[in-house]
């Protein structure tokens, strides 16, 4: 005797098939309504499309040299402001980081170092930067300041679901052998962490960097202003030396945090 | 030395792990813990150390009642008692050194922790226990470079160098293979026997647990159902601990080993396989 066969096929995503079609019909009008909507502009295109020509000959044609002076003073600017904010950044995310970490942390300081982060996270760069110039004046001290801030929220977030995700095995051991608090902190939880701490510092040294051209713009100093003013005063030849630069730099710490991260894993 | 009254654990979800439990272990005594997942074995020793907070009853180590300590007095009191856990529960980035040393923890200051300058005192000790379990070759090496009974060896150093007279053992040899597991269920009791500790012992190989200890405790739904010596395992007392099965190899296991060995005429215990300790 051959037993029957069964067929079997994968349940679907939605198994309602009334709400499942009402769903999938729904998207597909809307993304045809919505493209209707696109107005675009085929002059404005065109005249656009002739600038680019021009940005790009500029970048056949870098110049470093007639404005080295002020590309020199931008980038040193711009790498003061990414070592030092990285820095301070890091050095702010350790205890906030802790702080957020539900596994280690008591529930008010929990509650208060989340919130902080969800505020650093939720404001971008830019907008801190636009405030702080205006908190501070023009310049990198602003621009410091901003991306300071921005590290504590990035890294002190992914530090403390890093913290949240620690084997609890080893935690529950250097507890129980009597250990206080901030021994079992530097015992257990600590080089549990610590390598993809490392991994992250060096990567946010490579964003910082980027952001620090970007919060330029606003007037938060470093290279992003002197790109800013080449762009202004139409010299596509110097901000493409400017753009080619930060290429330059953002490859250099790219490949120097994916050598030090497989180090120390 | 430990005394353990009418304890009872009541979780935050109204789950009953333990039920007026009552138990006492005199110094020197090994006592396996047994019973089907779920029992409450782990509850258990984890209320002796506060690891987990019993809901109600005593537990006295000595004069002392654990149940009451002020959270000073808790860490004071955990280095008394060494604990040795089921995936041994190392720092894996940490060397097997740092990790022996993390036993001192309770008796040395933060500072000299963080940077891991040690009392010499202590530093003696962690090298006499490895030594003992047989690691110093391996004093350096990082924690997860071990396989896995030397991973536990480090386990069990670092619950000694606390010098502890009470040794809290959860499931050692549960994720070991058969031979280690008998090496460090061997080296546990001896240990306890040499230094005069009690000892509770989770196990769920009850062949094994008849093989080395000399008490056993069943466990059936935070209850305590059996309490006796090893061979007083009948297939009914197994039947009342785990529910309905066939015992009978179980049993047979135990024993047909015990007369191999007896018929070897070497005494019990190292007569079985190589010996623990490679001078």
């Amino acid at each position: 005797m051959s037993a029957v066969s069964r067929r079997w096929t994968p349940p679907p995503l939605i198994a309602n098939r009334v709400l499942r079609y009402v769903i999938y019909g729904g998207v597909a009008l809307y993304l045809v309504v919505a493209f209707g909507t696109v107005e675009l502009n085929w002059a404005r295109m065109s005249e656009g499309v002739v600038r680019a020509g021009r940005l790009f000959a500029g970048f056949l044609q870098p110049d470093f040299t007639s404005r080295w002076d002020d590309i020199q003073a931008g980038l040193l600017e711009s790498l003061t402001m990414t070592v030092t904010s990285t820095i301070v950044g890091i050095i702010l995310s350790v205890p906030f980081g802790i702080g957020a970490a539900r596994n280690i942390a008591p529930l008010p300081i929990y509650a208060f170092c989340r919130a902080f982060i969800a505020v650093a996270r939720s404001l971008q760069e830019v907008i801190i930067a636009i405030f702080l110039v205006v908190l501070f004046g023009f310049g990198p001290f602003a621009g410091f300041l901003t991306l300071a801030f921005a590290t504590i929220g990035f890294l002190a977030k992914l530090l403390a679901e890093d913290i949240e995700d620690i084997d609890p095995a080893p935690l529950e051991a250097i507890r129980a052998t009597g250990a206080g608090w901030w021994q079992v902190l530097v015992y257990a939880v600590l080089p549990q962490v610590a390598p993809r701490l490392i991994g992250l510092s060096m990567y946010r040294v490579d964003i910082n960097f980027r952001e620090s051209a970007v919060v330029g713009i606003v007037g938060a100093g470093g290279i992003g202003a002197t790109l800013n003013t080449a762009m202004d005063r139409y010299e596509f030849d110097s901000a493409a030396a400017i753009l080619l630069i930060i290429i330059g730099i953002v490859l250099a710490c790219e490949y120097a945090s994916g050598f030090i991260r497989a180090k120390v894993q | 030395m430990l005394v353990i009254e009418n304890l009872t654990k009541r979780y935050a979800t109204g789950d009953l792990a333990l039920e007026m439990v009552t138990l006492s272990v005199p110094a020197g005594q090994v006592v396996g813990l047994i019973g089907p997942s779920g029992a409450g074995k782990s509850s258990l020793i984890r209320c002796v150390n506060r690891l987990v907070e019993p809901s109600e009853g005593t537990i006295r180590l000595g004069d002392l009642d654990l149940s009451r300590l002020s959270r000073g007095a808790l860490g004071q009191a955990r280095r008394r008692m060494g604990m040795i856990f089921q995936e041994y529960a190392l720092v894996d980035r940490l060397s097997v050194m740092e990790n022996v040393l993390s036993g001192r923890l309770g008796y040395v200051g933060f500072w000299r922790s963080f940077f891991r300058r040690f009392p010499q005192a202590d530093i003696d000790r962690a090298f006499a226990v490895l030594d003992r379990v047989g690691l110093t070759d391996h004093v350096d090496k990082r924690a997860d470079a071990l396989s896995g009974g030397q991973r536990q060896r480090v386990g069990i150093a670092r619950a000694l160098v606390q010098e502890p007279d009470l040794l809290l053992v959860d499931e050692p040899t549960a994720s070991l293979d058969p031979k280690t597991s008998r090496q460090i269920m061997r080296l546990i009791v001896e240990l306890c026997a040499e230094r005069n500790l009690a000892a509770i012992v989770n196990i769920h190989d009850v062949a094994l647990a008849q093989m080395f200890v000399q008490r056993i405790v069943g466990l059936r739904k935070g209850k305590v159902v059996f309490d006796g010596p090893p061979d007083g395992l009948t297939p009914e007392v197994l039947t009342e601990i785990y529910g309905a099965e066939d015992w009978t190899a179980t049993i047979r296991k135990a024993e047909e080993e015990d007369e191999q060995a007896a018929a070897a005429g070497a005494p019990v215990i190292l007569a079985r396989d190589t010996p623990l300790v490679t001078a």
